[in-house]
């Protein structure tokens, strides 16, 4: 019998409800799965006991009929949700011990629909990364270390923000995960590490309770094995929250139905400027392979552009900066979280906010108050969100020619821990592909299609019209299923 | 527009006011806390106004319902997409570190006020804009040696900025203005106006030019400048120190100064250099604000009548003169007094009785016309009983005052004292001509070109009448029998 934690969401789902194995009995291997992957420094904090709780209340709705979607299945948080009674650090001394008296939106739902949560796992220190290296909390090695023997003494990235998220769901801990994106935090590690991640439409997902990054572009969304999990997962995830002026009213529709639907006629478009300078030959190569592959399934491959693609990097490298300077700026040592005793309260501060945030989060901050400085706001931060329409604006131009884009998710395979941090520039190089959707509001799904021959794996990157993530679904499933990606990483708990 | 006599030449005032005004609300701009005030420290405070980690605003539609009252009260534009701001500075008591407010794109465009002036004449001051900010919390510094408190009842609470051009040229025109904004704000309900409770708060933008130069001089802003007559002192004692400082040849430093309200004098809190960067962008958290027009019309039907309005009937239909109505449309209390007094009655002799008589009781007692020991009703009556010349003025004082202490209604105190007017002409007749007979010396001396003694004889009949002889009756029987 396969082990337990190989399972597929909707596997597992069918077993619970076939009465092949309770919750209790799935929500133990995880947990042994976690215990065994200690090493990878996954999780920064494990909460075993509150979900051995929720397993048995699981087992017991589903004896009483009253399962919900998502019923008895063990996931694993990123741990930038606010989780009631459970430390939430944004992987950043700043916040101390926080605990929060509240639970986010997002993470309430899943646990509505009955999922179980094993713990609080790592990323980057408050989302602002792309290897999960600028956690506080040390970072997260990959369960994928490849062919290559360089790589074999080498530990690897799986990608990030959403580190932790990635390498518990490839490394079979975690049957799903939540992950966030503001440039691609989802689709990159989903990427390197050979998962699925869905960054859906801005405004579909609450942000209430998730810390913020960079409000404008900040989105949650699913980490799973396949795309007809993230399906699932989405589904419940999804929807409007009063609580959040930013999320959209609009009716959450069955993406599990829009899976395996024929994609005869299908538009897709292959946008020019994404054949980039620096881009991973291999990489290249998978992304005319994958539209062959979706042809051959039905669909009409077509060449777009998208003019302004090249301002992306730049305009993102302003404005979630911005956002951010301000976002946090109630880390201030005066409620809650860290506090550093100074002179004065300028002093407090200074020394509470030097020794509660990391070097990327401090670069940023810098960036972000530059920018929206008197005098310099008209060069940057405006120009920044007149490009940020123009950005837009391709878009719509794009799908007025085809329905769904596609595109790699990230200019090469994972890296080593330790490899570009000394050049933040080759660090933000890493979202290349992903930052002008979150710029552009739109939805875009990223899933493994091939491995490279360093045996690591890449990932591409489908973009569909805003709120229409059936069609991206429909058109992952179909690249999914020709893709036929079976790879495990070296290391499974 | 009062003038500054210098040494070197006339100098005029240019004053603009910033006027900060608690909107009236149940709840904050952002937060479903409590906005009322006087509760404990830190016991109306949500979890978005303490700032915590992952917490968001929701705009609440009865404070953009209020702004737009306001603005409407104002005569002012309404912008139907405004656009909400983050004001980026650190404090202890701004738990997010940025103030949610608008800069660029406020609610509430241009509108103006009508200033009524102690000479009954009136001024038109420009409003420039209304915009909808949050409030901070307030730090307490004198709870511990060597710790500061803080208290976020007040954090999240909504105000309204309405900020005036500078189109004032005088003290007595910036206290104009802020009475009168304050009596449009009560009118409207959208702010109690209450300065001593800090829920309307004003500072001071002041500049001096040489009277007839078009440029303006280099403004100073005074902060915390917290009721009208302070107001009127830091003016005064501002544009001194400017004069001083130009006339000896020094140049006004753009700063923000702070009233002293113990000194009396205005002093230097921080200067242009030291200003804060607020780093102004649109809160990515919240989309533009977008009003149905609908919405607009809904708040227009239901306006209240407002001052001027009010006044310019008073005038029509009670004939009262500008500066009564203005004083009795001040308040919106004292205006329905008043018409409760002279509804179905002499319009000028109520407005006389309640802005003189009445008010001039209500001073002495330190009361207001809202827990007046005599009701309008009351008053009404009393007023009536002049009206059809039961009781003559003078005696209807009298009565006024038995009314006060006593509490009894004015045609009680009439019967009980017999009070009532004599306008039976042969009674007043037999009274004049015993007064006349007894004074004979006196009716010569008044035939004889002495008109002063007019006075003597009425009064000497007003005694042997107890005061009860119709004046008018009076003057003209005595006129007859002395021709």
């Amino acid at each position: 019998m396969t082990k337990l934690t190989d399972l597929t969401i909707t596997e597992a789902l069918h077993g619970l409800n076939d009465k092949k194995f309770s919750a209790a009995e799935l929500t133990e291997a995880h947990i042994s799965a976690v215990e065994k992957a200690r090493g990878l420094n996954i999780f920064i904090t494990e909460t075993p006991d509150g979900a051995r709780r929720q397993a048995q209340e699981s087992d017991a709705r589903r004896a009483s009929g009253k399962a919900g979607a998502l019923d008895g299945i063990p996931l694993a948080i990123k741990d930038l949700y606010c989780t009631k009674g459970v430390r939430t650090t944004a992987a950043s001394k700043i916040l101390g011990n926080f605990v929060p008296t509240y639970e986010s939106t997002v993470s309430q739902k899943l646990f509505d629909a009955g999922s179980v949560m094993l713990g609080k796992v790592n990323l980057d220190e408050f989302a602002m990364g792309s290897g999960g290296v600028t956690s506080a909390f040390n970072p997260t090695i990959s369960p994928w270390s490849g062919s290559d023997p360089a790589n074999a003494a080498r530990k690897l990235v799986p990608g990030g923000s959403s580190s932790g998220s990635a390498a518990s769901v490839a490394a079979r801990i975690a049957m799903g995960a939540t992950g966030t994106d503001t440039g691609g935090s989802i689709r990159q590690p989903a990427s390197v590490t050979g998962i699925v991640g869905i960054k859906p439409t801005y405004g579909r997902c609450s942000r209430w309770g998730i810390i913020a990054f960079a409000s404008s572009l900040d989105q949650a969304g699913p980490m799973t094995r396949d795309v007809a999990d993230a399906a699932l997962m989405l589904r419940v995830m999804a929807g409007f929250d009063e609580k959040d002026s930013t999320s959209v009213d609009v009716p959450v529709p069955d993406y599990v139905a829009a899976l395996g639907k024929s994609i005869k006629g299908l538009k897709v478009g292959l946008p020019r400027e994404y054949r980039i300078d620096g881009i991973n030959p291999e990489v290249d190569a998978l992304w005319h392979k994958s539209a062959e592959m979706l042809r051959e399934a039905g669909a009409e491959v077509v060449d777009i552009s998208l003019p302004h693609t090249k301002y992306a990097l730049p305009v993102y490298y302003i404005i979630a900066p911005a956002e951010a300077s301000s976002n946090l700026a109630r880390y201030d040592g005066v409620r809650f979280g860290l506090r550093v005793a100074g002179e004065n309260l300028d002093d407090m501060y200074a020394s509470t906010r030097f020794a509660g945030f990391g070097k990327e989060v401090r670069r940023r901050i810098l960036i972000g108050t530059y920018v929206l400085s008197a005098g310099y706001y008209d060069a940057y931060y405006r120009k920044a969100q007149r490009v940020r329409r123009l950005i837009r604006n391709d878009f719509v131009e794009a799908f007025k020619k085809c329905d769904v884009i596609l595109t790699p998710a990230s200019p090469g395979t994972a890296f080593a821990i330790g490899e570009k941090q000394d050049d933040p520039l080759q660090m933000y190089l890493e979202d290349v592909f992903t930052v002008t959707l979150n710029l552009a509001g739109l939805p875009g799904i990223c899933l493994p299609v091939g491995l490279a021959q360093n045996g690591l794996p890449m990932g591409m990157q489908l973009i569909g019209r805003a709120f229409d993530e059936e069609t991206l679904f429909t058109a992952a499933s179909a690249l999914e299923k020709a893709a036929k990606f079976t790879h495990k990483p070296p290391f499974t708990a | 527009m009062s003038i500054i006599q210098g040494t070197t030449g006339e100098w005029e005032m240019v004053i603009g006011l910033e006027v900060h005004a608690q909107v009236i609300s149940h709840s904050k701009l952002f937060s479903g806390a409590s906005a009322v005030f006087g509760a404990a420290p830190n016991a109306q405070v949500s979890l978005v106004d303490a700032a915590f980690p992952g917490m968001l605003p929701v705009i609440n539609e009865k404070c953009v319902e209020q702004a737009v009252r306001t603005g409407l009260g104002l005569k002012a534009q309404i912008n139907l997409t405004s656009v909400f701001d983050r004001k980026n500075y650190f404090y202890a008591d701004l738990p997010a570190g940025y103030q949610i407010s608008q800069f660029t794109q406020p609610i509430v465009g241009k509108g103006e006020i009508l200033l009524d002036l102690a000479d009954g004449s009136s001024r038109t001051v420009g409003i420039t804009r209304l915009h909808l900010e949050q409030d901070a919390g307030k730090s307490m510094h004198d709870q511990s040696p060597n710790e500061t408190f803080v208290d976020l009842n007040r954090s999240g609470v909504a105000l309204m900025e309405i900020v005036s051009e500078p189109d004032m040229r005088s003290g007595e025109e910036a206290g104009a203005y802020l009475k009168k904004l304050r009596a449009i704000l009560r009118y409207l309900g959208t702010c109690d106006g209450n300065m001593e409770e800090g829920s309307m708060r004003c500072d001071v933008n002041l500049s001096m030019r040489r009277v007839g130069d078009p440029v303006l001089g280099t403004r100073c802003e005074i902060k915390n400048v917290n009721s009208i007559r302070f107001v009127q002192q830091a003016i005064e004692y501002e544009s001194v120190r400017q004069v001083e400082v130009l006339e000896s040849g020094g140049k006004i430093v753009q700063e923000t100064r702070l009233w002293d309200t113990s000194k009396g004098i205005t002093r230097s809190m921080r200067s242009k250099e030291d200003a804060h960067d607020y780093r102004y962008f649109p809160d990515p958290d919240l989309l533009p604000l977008v009003l149905d027009p609908a919405f607009v019309e809904s708040i227009k039907a239901t306006l209240p009548e407002l001052p001027d309005e009010k006044k310019a009937r008073f005038i029509s239909d009670y004939g009262l003169k500008p500066y009564d109505a203005s004083v009795l449309v001040a308040e919106k209390p004292s205006a329905d007094y008043f018409e409760k007094v002279a509804k179905g009655r002499d319009g000028k002799l109520a407005a006389n009785w309640v802005t003189v008589e009445l008010f001039g009781a209500l001073n002495k007692l330190g009361k207001t016309v809202e827990n007046s020991p005599v009701s309008a009703e009351a008053l009404g009556e009393l007023v009536g009983l002049i009206s059809d010349q039961t009781i003559s003025g003078r005696i209807a004082k009298e009565v006024f005052e038995e009314m006060l202490e006593s509490g009894k209604a004015a045609a009680q105190i009439v019967e009980e004292k017999g009070l009532k007017q004599v306008t039976d002409t042969v009674a007043i007749e037999q009274a004049i001509d015993a007064i006349l007979a007894a004074n004979a010396d006196k009716v010569a001396e008044y035939k004889s070109g002495k008109d002063k003694l007019f006075g003597f004889f009425v009064g000497q009949v007003m005694k042997t009448t107890g005061g009860k002889a119709n004046p008018a009756m009076l003057n003209e029987l005595l006129k007859k029998k002395l021709a």
